[in-house]
């Protein structure tokens, strides 16, 4: 389990998709189909979309919030973003996506050594607290089926 | 926790009507992300929200109109999503060119001076040293922040619009003095000053610092040109657009860096020294390899070359008349100028819009390339000297870009392929 700093408080739960590499949404996220197409990006061409999208901070353009809000409307947002600091960018987009549709995201601050440890893939469910837990395998689930 | 004033506590229960009552819970919301304990006044907006991207964007904009949203400062207006008289020249659908128009109505409803220009720093709204601010779009704020001295927090789309309508802000991050201060030491390391004065060279610089700076304010030392003001709007887009830079110094160049010390705020700034800032050194090898990251074509063919991200100045339209002058494009190569209605006009009072009409160059108002879908799909080439439109159109327009200097780029468009004289970035 990770202590999360909730900026914006919500549930989710799905797969990390973690980078160290800021982003900027306008530029680099088509609300169309949730994925990244910033060329610059190391995660350009991977799907966002309803992942739990683990980036540092936001960069570029202002119109990164506009961005996640279409998204949000059209269903392709993350499921929830963590970051390394209170980003203002995802917590406003979250903000107005709870105003106009009711549907915010979590937004969580990890602790850089937090952040550090996440890996693509993993499965991460997000609570309203801020906890994070991640869902590793147990032993009854290795255990072979009866 | 924060604070409200009696005004604050008033505008968040409807007394100024239900469009500020929703900009005010917004603000709060966002007052408490920020950590802020109180709000401040500003005197000045500019907002970016008024880019047209789909229905969500819209319909925000149309909520509050709808709701008798006024702004409470002077306010100006970022591009939008179309080029109302020009959209039928290019590949806009018309669909598209009506909704990016009612978008542009509701901010116009809600009072705001419709500017239409990603630099609203050089038109009559712009900003003086040490006025309170809240600015959208990344070009700007870091330009207002740093060329000039105003002050801005580093705003997103829709969160402009509600400090615009509450006239307030969280009295946080670049607001106040305290948190100005340089937290990145950059040093040029035998740059010479004729490659620092070469026209590429501060929009090549701006695309290495940003991606250097990480969350940091970066101070620029060893600077030993004075940079035109278009220089220092190309370095702070170039900034912005490959980093999150909302406000850098430039050392003997910018208005709160005199000196190396002054940039710091007085705190220690010797490299190595106890407290000291993390210090990177940037070399002529360094800015080769920022400049050729700019350029993602190989091939020499070109479709069109793009002026304008930050939209073109005066003086810029000064600088490409005689260039230009005599001359004619090549007529398999578009030759495309963003600009306001502003400047396109004052470029034809002071003469200077003439030569490049006649050269075969098209100007789009309004909006730009990145912000509208206008350019047909056979357009896959682009040269341009605007980092910014490098970094995003190969992203945001499948196109491939080779970044040039404003010579090279009509060079370029006259031969009809791409022309580069890298000279000064061999020898340097």
């Amino acid at each position: 389990m990770i202590a999360g700093r909730v900026i914006v408080a919500g549930e989710a739960a799905g797969e990390a998709l973690v980078t160290r590499d800021a982003l900027s949404f306008w530029g680099g996220y088509d609300f169309h189909t949730g994925e990244i197409i910033d060329k610059h990006h190391p995660l350009a061409g991977v799907r966002a979309g309803g992942r739990i999208l683990a980036v540092p901070f936001s960069k570029g353009s202002s119109t990164t919030t506009a961005v996640l809000l279409e998204a949000v409307r059209a269903g392709t947002a993350p499921a929830a973003i963590l970051t390394t600091g209170a980003d203002a960018f995802f917590a406003l987009a979250s903000i107005v996506a709870d105003v106009m549709y009711g549907k915010p995201f979590p937004v969580i601050a990890l602790e850089p050594n937090d952040f550090a440890s996440l890996i693509t893939g993993e499965r991460l469910s997000v609570a309203r607290d801020g906890t994070i837990t991640r869902a590793r395998p147990s032993l009854e689930s290795l255990a072979p089926s009866r | 926790v924060l604070n409200l004033s009696d005004r604050d506590r008033e505008m968040a229960s409807g007394a100024g009507g239900p469009a500020q009552a929703l900009a005010m819970s917004i603000l709060v919301r966002m007052a408490d992300v920020y950590g802020a304990t109180e709000l401040m006044d500003i005197s000045q907006a500019h907002i970016d929200s008024t880019i047209y991207l789909g229905d969500a964007t819209l319909a925000f904009a149309e909520r509050l109109a709808s709701l008798g949203a006024k702004v409470a400062v002077p306010t100006s207006l970022n591009v939008s999503g179309v080029d109302e008289c020009g959209w039928k020249d290019w590949a806009v659908k018309a669909d598209w060119a009506a909704k990016a128009a009612r978008q542009m109505l509701a901010y116009e409803r809600m009072g705001a001076v419709p500017t239409w220009t990603c630099a609203p720093y050089q038109t009559h709204m712009r900003p003086v040293f040490g006025q309170q601010i809240a600015w959208g779009e990344s070009n700007a704020i870091c330009f207002a922040n740093s060329v000039i001295g105003a002050r801005t927090e580093r705003y997103p789309d829709l969160l402009d619009i509600c400090c615009a309508i509450t006239g307030r802000v969280p009295a946080v991050g670049l607001h106040l003095t305290g948190n100005r201060a340089g937290q990145l030491l950059l040093r040029l390391i035998d740059v010479p000053s004729a490659l620092q004065q070469d026209d590429q060279f501060f929009a090549v610089l701006g695309h290495l610092v940003g991606q250097l700076a990480d969350e940091d304010i970066p101070v620029i030392d060893g600077i030993v040109v004075s940079p035109a003001e278009d220089q220092l709007k190309a370095f702070s887009a170039a900034a912005a657009s490959s980093g999150r830079v909302a406000l850098f110094h430039m050392v003997g160049v910018t208005p709160e860096a005199p000196t190396l010390d002054a940039a710091f705020q007085g705190k220690p700034s010797s490299p190595g020294g106890f407290g000291s800032p993390r210090c990177l050194d940037i070399t002529v090898e360094d800015l080769r390899a920022a400049r050729r990251e700019l350029t993602t074509a190989d091939g020499r063919e070109l479709d069109m070359v793009i002026l304008g991200s930050p939209h073109f100045s005066l003086a810029e339209f000064s600088l490409l008349a005689p260039l230009v002058a005599g001359q004619r494009a090549h007529p398999r190569v578009k030759f495309l100028i963003t600009s306001s209605r502003l400047m396109k006009e004052r470029a034809h009072e002071t003469g200077v819009l003439e030569p490049i009409l006649s050269f075969g160059a098209q100007i789009t108002l309004d909006t730009c390339i990145l912000a509208s879908p206008m350019l047909p799909p056979e357009i896959k080439t682009l040269m341009t000297n605007s980092a910014k439109y490098a970094y995003y159109a190969p992203s945001l327009l499948n196109t491939r870009v080779t970044f040039g200097s404003l010579a090279d780029c009509v060079h370029s468009a006259i031969e009809g392929r791409v022309v580069r004289d890298d000279a000064p970035w061999r020898s340097a």
